[in-house]
């Protein structure tokens, strides 16, 4: 097997035993990101790479390495890296050289991580298949003309591509577990507050959440169990001890209760996809677990509430973006006026631009409470509905996307683009955790299966993808090339 | 109901973005097609209840009266697109 | 046609905290532009704003001076706006749940008293400085001021008059200087106002559109403001015409008031909750603590100084009404419990005037507590008169030492010998004899020339009790 193929598990004890150095390692990468054409990469940081690999080695050498020691990842450009530019996609921030680290960042740097470089993604997170990008399309490694997902879709493709062991991702509506499933990856979008967004580009603040993006279930509870934690820098970061993600991997399942949503397999679900994700719950059944129909009947409105309460949030948030103290300003300003309207006209693409004017159209006065507070109340509803299921199962599951990646170009209309969304949006409302898991091909794309828990409830969401992949190896495929 | 063009002139200059006539138009009516998407939420009964603006029921931690900052205005202000002696600029403002 | 003034105030006051409302950093005065600007407050992308404990403290501590509902519940909101002093496009402030709802606050302006009312207080960041004429063609922008945490204090309409208007913001001056919550420090801005200002025909019951008068540093500015504005709205209803509600900014060098550049048409400020921040909850604890730390309001403490050093009202009242005053007091009265009333005396006399007279706060006077209250003890003491004591007091204020120091080598101390005093007594007595005569048959007056004489002799030394006592026993 190619080392390009290993998981971080199968890498760490080849790092540790001498079989490979992280140097030879990071090279091995970086070469293969060179010669790579998924532009799954921003920035390429080859330098900063080898130092960290060598410092890795070193550490190695002296017997004081953890296990992530010497690994190398490819890190979402919505991480704020001291040093090394972080554009969040964006025109606006191509000058932006971040003069201080992501909490994330920190620590992936004090667990020896080595970062290949910044990943690919959608315009400040805003996009669900990597096409609103100011670095341009990402494209998927099963097949080139197909979109990777988004927002997270660099990301995805180099996972998918083997051209990083792993990769971080951020998820405000589905944004890890979606490219995730088109990329036939695994990926985990943990509870809200679970790790720290400080030095996360902010796009919904209510609703970003980061995780790991790997190629098991096993390599993302080792990748989260650094990323987790809580941060006193970040409000919304829970004041909760981080379990260790891969003790419970190898429990049984027996005995697990399975809920599968009606509204999840409605109208508008590929049939193949559906037979895949079926397919996958047999799976379980026959692995001990007991299938329930539930019901989470505010489920629909997900997308009009998500595309208001994300938009509302987004257009505060970019505010800051505006010219003055960092980021792209426009040629010769006339005045201030000027300075404003060029630079963030200039600076932002299509679809941000949309958002952002979605949000100030639902907050301005007069329309706040028909569109944001009706949004947030509706919300509310909907995360009720999980409380009510979580009553009675375990764990749901469902598909992750209707369909299989699409072409690139071929949707055009943002609300079609923005119905795609249905399956993955109520978690991030209700701030739960949930994850993708690879469960087969259909139209020879990868077709992934969702796992939404309960609150705080990674392990158990880790465990049962882990068992998973124990009877089962559509996690192991790659596609035909590599 | 649906946003004239004028109207999305107006959101657009709150938002301090300002569109060219075919940009006007294209997002007249894109915004009109995504707010007809959120009209389905008039349908959804919401007396009662409270609105969410927070997944979580946790409440604000408070931090302690501590200075903990630097003086990191050099390396704050090499990325930024105008500098006087310590001063961001921006074009003169007429109050 | 006789108008009424209606005023309502919005105090902004910079909280003295160490650090900023949402960050680490630092809250100076004076600092390099831009130095204690962290990336929280730059509003770097990615930064997340952590509230400050002590902000909470300090402005429940106005709340529970001014006797208003805290809101142990509430929460954080952004107001949208764009201008090159908001690093984040937005300012995080207060709007449903303030942490301060209403409360009340008695003002007096002479013999009268008046109840105004508070109708909240919330908190919010402070904006950085834009600062118009330091470069030719650009605006310069210091942010080291944004974040730092302010309490706006928002009166009801309650005020009738310039007057009012200053007398209820000296008040609420002194209170969160003595809550020790500000330092009150108009020149640098840590304690601001803005006045809503509006007129109606008197006994109208409708509110006039008013205007917001901006810019004031001063008490003495927000008086000639207000007047200013009060006149400017006569004229125009007079006239015929109507009070557009806009924002003028008063301009203190040319004494006028004029409209900022109108920014109503793009006035919708977006207010929705922060999603940084979560809803802050005041535990019944922290309540329960902060009342405990609640330092003596002026109300209580000018009820001591009646009940405990038997001031007069009045007396009580001037010294209560800034804190540096009766922490004055206080700090003389250490050494000198038996002689409130003339402690009082002079640091409402001698040391007021001199203070006016040199246009120093009483910070800064030359003349200590401790200074002054040994001055005091020497004519609480009979060693010098009160006549010569006010010497001794100019010459300490021109630093020519102690009062001990300067009693000594000007020769000061009181003549209290006895022997000395009939010697000259005698003398008198037997120079005069004609008046002697007078005072014999019944003028009582004429003591006063004897004492005349006794003074000038002494040079003014002569105890002036012990003198009279003689002078009768002599002259019987």
């Amino acid at each position: 097997m190619s080392i390009h193929h290993k998981t971080i598990a199968q890498l760490s004890q080849g790092l540790s035993s001498g079989e490979f150095s992280s140097v030879e390692l990071t090279q091995h990468y970086l070469d293969r990101i060179n010669a790579s054409d998924l532009n799954a990469f921003i920035t390429v940081t080859d330098e900063f790479a080898m130092k960290q690999a060598q410092a890795a080695d070193d550490k190695i050498a002296k017997g004081v390495g953890g296990i992530l020691t010497g690994i190398p990842y490819a890190h979402k450009d919505i991480f704020c890296t001291n040093g090394v530019k972080t554009s969040a996609g964006s025109k606006m921030l191509d000058n932006f050289i971040s003069p201080y680290d992501a909490t994330v960042s920190h620590k992936l740097n004090q667990a020896d991580l080595v970062m290949l470089g910044k990943a690919n993604m959608d315009e400040f997170a805003m996009g669900s298949s990597n096409e609103n990008s100011y670095y341009g399309d990402v494209k998927n490694p099963w097949n080139v003309d197909k979109i990777p997902g988004g927002s997270s879709g660099g990301s995805a493709a180099a996972v998918a591509g083997r051209l990083a062991p792993f990769a971080t991702g951020t998820d405000t509506g589905g944004s890890i577990r979606q490219p995730s499933s088109l990329c036939g990856i695994t990926g985990l979008k943990p509870t809200y507050g679970r790790v720290s967004r400080y030095g996360m580009i902010a796009y919904a603040s209510s609703l970003d959440q980061a995780g790991p993006m790997t190629q098991t279930a096993e390599d993302a509870a080792l990748v989260l169990n650094v990323m987790a934690g809580f941060d006193e820098k970040d409000s919304t970061s829970a004041e909760r001890d981080v379990e260790d993600y891969t003790a419970s991997l190898n429990d049984s399942i027996k005995g697990l209760t399975i809920g599968l949503p009606k509204e999840f397999f409605s109208e508008g679900l590929d049939d193949e996809v559906a037979s895949q994700v079926m397919a996958a719950v047999k799976e379980f059944e026959a692995m001990g677990a007991t299938v329930k129909e539930v019901s989470l009947p505010n489920s629909a409105y997900a997308i009009p509430t998500y595309y208001i309460v994300a938009p509302c949030e987004c257009s505060s948030n970019l505010s800051r973006l505006d010219g003055v103290r960092y980021g792209y300003r426009c040629e010769d300003p006339k005045d201030l006026e000027d300075l404003y309207l060029r630079s963030r006209s200039e600076g932002f693409g299509e679809e941000v631009k949309r958002r952002i004017m979605i949000g100030a159209y639902a907050l301005s006065a007069g329309y706040y409470d028909a569109y944001y507070l009706k949004a947030q109340k509706t919300r509310h509803l909907i995360s009720e509905d999980f409380k009510k299921a979580f009553k009675e199962v375990d764990v749901i599951m469902g598909p992750v996307s209707p369909t299989t990646a699409f072409d690139l170009g071929s949707v055009k209309d943002p609300v079609s683009m923005y119905l795609a969304d249905i399956y993955t949006l109520s978690a991030n409302l209700a701030g739960l955790p949930g994850m993708s898991i690879p469960a087969g091909f259909a139209q020879k794309l990868p077709v992934g299966l969702q796992l939404i828990g309960n609150y705080w409830s990674e392990s158990k969401l880790l465990n049962i993808a882990h068992q998973f992949q124990q009877q089962t190896d559509w996690h192991t495929q790659a596609p035909q090339e590599l | 109901m649906s946003l004239s063009e004028e109207q999305v002139g107006q959101i657009a200059y709150l938002a301090r973005l300002s569109l060219s006539n075919e940009a006007l138009k294209s997002n007249t009516k894109d915004l009109n097609s995504i707010l007809s998407l959120a009209e389905q939420l008039a349908q959804i009964d919401t007396d009662n209840i409270t609105p969410m603006a927070h997944p979580l029921h946790m409440t604000q931690r408070l931090r302690e009266d501590k200075v903990g900052e630097e003086d990191q205005s050099e390396s704050f202000q090499a990325i930024a697109p105008k500098i006087g002696k310590k001063h961001y600029l921006v074009p003169t403002v007429i109050e | 046609m006789e108008w009424e003034t209606v005023i309502g105030l919005e105090i902004h006051a910079q909280l003295n905290t160490k650090s900023k409302i949402f960050s680490a950093a630092a809250t100076q005065y004076g600092a390099e532009p831009n130095s204690q600007a962290c990336a929280v407050d730059l509003g770097l992308p990615g930064v997340l704003p952590v509230l400050n404990k002590e902000v909470v403290s300090k402005a429940v501590k106005f709340g529970l001076a001014v006797d208003a509902h805290i809101n142990q519940r509430n929460v954080f909101d952004r107001k949208n706006y764009f201008y090159p002093d908001l690093p984040k496009g937005y300012q995080i402030s207060q709007l449903d749940w303030p942490i301060v709802g209403e409360g009340e606050i008695e003002i007096t302006l002479g013999d009268t008293t008046k109840v105004v009312g508070i109708t909240r207080a919330h908190l919010e960041e402070d904006a950085g400085k834009s600062i118009h004429d330091l470069y030719d063609d650009y605006t310069a922008v210091d942010l080291n001021r944004a974040g730092t945490p302010l309490l706006e204090i928002v009166s009801d309409p309650d005020m009738r008059s310039a007057k009012e208007a200053v007398a209820y913001a000296k008040k609420i001056h002194a209170l969160v200087q003595y809550l020790e919550i500000c330092d009150g420090n108009m020149q640098e801005g840590s304690f601001r106002c803005d006045a809503n200002v509006s007129i109606r025909p008197m006994g109208q019951e409708e509110l006039g559109t008013r205007a917001e008068l901006k810019n004031i540093n001063s008490f003495k500015f927000l008086e000639r403001a207000i007047n200013l504005e009060v006149e400017r709205q006569q004229d125009i209803l007079e006239e015929g015409g109507k009070v557009a509600q806009e924002t003028r900014l008063y301009d203190a060098v040319k004494h006028e008031t004029r409209s900022m550049r109108s920014k109503e048409e793009a006035n919708d400020y977006r207010y929705f909750p922060d999603p940084d921040l979560l809803p802050v909850e005041i535990s019944d604890e922290l309540m329960a603590q902060i009342k405990q730390e609640l330092p003596e309001l002026p109300q209580e403490k000018k009820a001591r100084f009646i009940a405990e050093f038997g001031l007069s009202e009045y007396d009580a009242d001037v010294l209560t009404s800034q804190k540096p005053m009766a922490d004055y007091f206080e700090k003389m009265i250490v050494n000198n419990a038996d002689h409130a009333k003339l402690c009082a005396n002079w640091i409402m006399g001698e040391l007021s005037a001199s203070l006016n007279k040199h246009q120093l706060e009483l910070v800064d006077a030359p003349i200590t507590a401790d200074d002054l209250s040994l001055l005091v003890n020497r004519i609480g003491d009979d060693t010098i008169s009160g006549k010569i004591a006010k010497d001794v007091f100019k010459a300490m204020w021109d630093g020519e030492g102690s009062a001990d120091e300067i009693i000594e080598a000007q020769g000061l101390k009181q003549m209290s010998d006895t022997g000395a005093i009939e010697a000259i007594v005698d003398e008198i007595i037997a120079n005069n004899a004609p008046q002697v005569a007078q005072f014999k048959s019944g003028n009582e007056k004429i003591l006063g020339f004897f004492v005349g004489q006794a003074m000038k002799a002494t040079q003014g030394k002569a105890n002036p009790k012990l003198l009279n006592e003689m002078l009768r026993a002599k002259l019987k």
